[in-house]
């Protein structure tokens, strides 16, 4: 199957911008990786209610960067709007341009379902499917979209150690998914879209029905899935965003308050309602 | 926000805690039970009304008589009481009623839940309901007056009364119940589900069979096991349209009787109560009891299921 979205392979060097979508240029810092999304005034709605007023923010490559802000300011939104699943939702809308590589995902002739197949997501909830076994929730990506696969055990214990649950499951592969306890679950979630080995992975609150242990387990996940992805994760945890992120935004009533290095954000965040925010000052 | 309470505290510290239960309060109970005690009483009166009409039958007729021949004649003078002849006449009008209710259900119930936008699905949903109100009798002239010569131009070989007609439009009436049953199951599958297949690059195609369609299985199996026990207790439609000839055969363009199709002959005809001939329509009517029953065993199997599911 040929992806509509025409960008080179992912093993293929990828062409470097001259100048960022952003207007920056990469020769400004040498130090600072490589872009891998891009999103410019990205505003997003349901119905009449504008939930994103026009986000502008870089995703870095290799790098985990974490959306922090108080609930409803419009985080779940934003990494939806980054794979296109913002608008499944009935009357829901978006505006703006998302780059992937060189690309606007927004662009015309582009198909959501192509770019669904390279930014793979995890959901706040777990949500595997009930009706497939342990091992058919895992290659589900491929038999929905139609494709074969020439090794699935491999592929399966694979995508399984990478989310650190083949251990636990190993014997019980023919088991439904949802009789797994709701940390595994979320695990077992990850190891389905981490089996597409998709180039961006948008993390939705992964950790928040989960205990410290199976938190732990996913954040050492996230450590180790930086050296081959780019990973954006959503979080209420502050300690949480510090213990894994390169980089945070900080949203607030839809808005991107503050953008950088997650130490700057956390030691010495410019912006006053960020400070209030992060030692949770918040009214 | 005041904490007030509808009692004033005044009141209801003088309500007395031993107080026995109001006459009026057991008696609305005893009515109540003798109403939910009706219906069962109903149906036990009719399965033991069946069951003595059935007995009183076979001390007549042997079971080998009953279950070994494949010829239906009780009213002729050469009488033979093969009851399969009738079996095959209500199997075979069922089996093409659900071969042409559950496809075109099951796509229209794809389509209202998965595609439809929700005006559409508000509009299309009642108004396909109302085909399944319309009288049976109705269907029963439109299939002997319209379908038959319709289908008579395509296959010339079809007799004036035959199975496939009567099937069609019994298929035509059951499939609003199965598109709407299995409709309802279908768009009470979560939306995360939904979501989770559209994130792996599913499309909306294999979203709806691959994950919706399986994840609402127990209710859609429910709603065909509904089609299939309307189309095995339909009366009007192949009393009228069938022909009313018992015949041991799957050919769907010769007349046949149903079970149901014979109770109605019987029962309209001159036939004295009492008689052998008589309780034949009791020996039938035990083994259409009989059918209906399995599947709502089967149905409510199923049910279950569905609880279950929605517990998860
Ligand atoms: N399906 C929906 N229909 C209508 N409005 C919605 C819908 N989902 C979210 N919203 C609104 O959009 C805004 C942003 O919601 P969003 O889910 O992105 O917030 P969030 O930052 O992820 O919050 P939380 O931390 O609670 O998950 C909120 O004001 C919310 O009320
Ligand atoms: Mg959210």
């Amino acid at each position: 199957m040929e992806p509509a979205l025409k960008i080179p392979d992912k093993g293929s060097p990828k062409p470097e911008l001259k100048r960022r979508p952003d207007g920056s240029d990469p020769a400004d810092d040498p130090a600072a990786p490589q872009i891998k999304m891009f999103a410019k005034s990205l505003r997003a709605w349901f119905g009449p209610a504008e939930a994103l007023r026009g986000i502008t923010l870089p995703i870095r490559k290799n790098c985990v960067t974490a959306i922090i802000g108080p609930s409803g300011c419009g985080k779940s939104t934003f990494v939806r709007c980054l794979n296109r699943m913002h608008e499944v939702v009935p009357l829901a809308r978006v505006e703006g341009e998302v780059y992937l590589d060189a690309e606007n995902i927004y662009g015309p002739s582009i198909n959501p379902i192509a770019v669904r197949k390279r930014i793979g997501m995890v959901f706040q909830k777990a949500n595997p499917f009930p009706t497939m076994s342990i091992r058919q929730n895992v290659l589900a990506g491929l038999s929905l979209q139609g494709l074969r696969c020439r090794a699935p055990e491999e592929l399966v214990e694979n995508a399984l150690r990478k989310a650190a649950l083949w251990d636990e499951v190993k014997d019980i592969l023919d088991r439904s998914g949802v009789s797994l306890s709701g940390g595994q679950q979320q695990r077992l979630c990850i190891a389905r879209a981490l089996a597409l080995e998709p180039e961006v992975l948008l993390m939705d609150e992964p950790c928040s029905a989960l205990d410290p242990i199976a938190t732990a387990k996913i954040e050492d996940l996230i450590h180790e899935l930086r050296e081959s992805y780019t990973v954006v994760i959503v979080t209420h945890n502050m300690q949480q965003a510090a213990r894994v992120a390169d980089f945070t935004a900080f949203f607030y009533l839809g808005e991107l308050i503050e953008y950088g290095k997650t130490e700057t954000i956390f030691k010495t965040p410019q912006d006053p309602r960020t400070e209030a925010y992060i030692t949770g000052r918040f009214g | 926000m005041s904490s007030e309470t509808a009692i004033p505290r005044s009141v209801a510290a003088r309500i007395p805690l031993r107080a026995p239960r109001s006459l009026r309060e057991r008696l609305v109970g005893v009515v109540l039970l003798v109403c939910a005690a009706c219906s069962v009483i109903t149906t036990l009166g009719i399965v033991l009304v069946l069951i003595v009409e059935t007995t009183a039958f076979f001390r007549e007729v042997s079971f080998r008589q009953f279950f070994g021949d494949i010829q239906w004649t009780p009213l002729f003078a050469k009488k033979h009481f093969g009851i399969w002849a009738l079996v095959s006449g209500t199997v075979l009008t069922s089996a093409i009623a659900i071969l042409t209710a559950v496809p075109l259900g099951l796509m229209a119930a794809a389509y209202l839940s998965e595609f439809a936008n929700e005006r559409i699905r508000r509009l299309l949903k009642p108004s396909m309901e109302i085909l399944a109100g319309i009288p049976t009798v109705v269907y029963g002239y439109f299939a002997l007056t319209f379908m038959t010569p319709l289908l008579q131009k395509f296959i010339p070989s079809l007799a004036g009364f035959n199975a496939l007609s009567p099937g069609l439009v019994m298929g035509i009436m059951i499939f609003p119940t199965v598109a709407s049953l299995s409709e309802d199951a279908m768009y009470a599958v979560p939306t995360s589900l939904r979501e989770a297949a559209y994130a792996l690059g599913a499309t909306r195609l294999a979203t709806t069979f691959r994950v919706v369609m399986p994840s609402a299985f127990s209710g859609i199996g429910a709603s065909v096991i509904l089609g299939v026990s309307r189309a095995i207790g339909e009366t009007m439609i192949v009393a009228i349209a069938a022909g009313q000839q018992p015949r041991f055969t799957f050919d769907p363009r010769v007349p046949v009787e149903t079970m149901t199709a014979y109770i109605v002959q019987v029962s309209l005809g001159d036939t004295p109560t009492g008689t052998l001939e008589y309780r034949t329509i009791f020996a039938v009517g035990m083994v259409l009891f009989v059918f209906t029953l399995a599947l709502n065993v089967v149905a409510h199997r199923l049910r279950q299921g569905v609880l279950k599911d929605s517990v998860q």
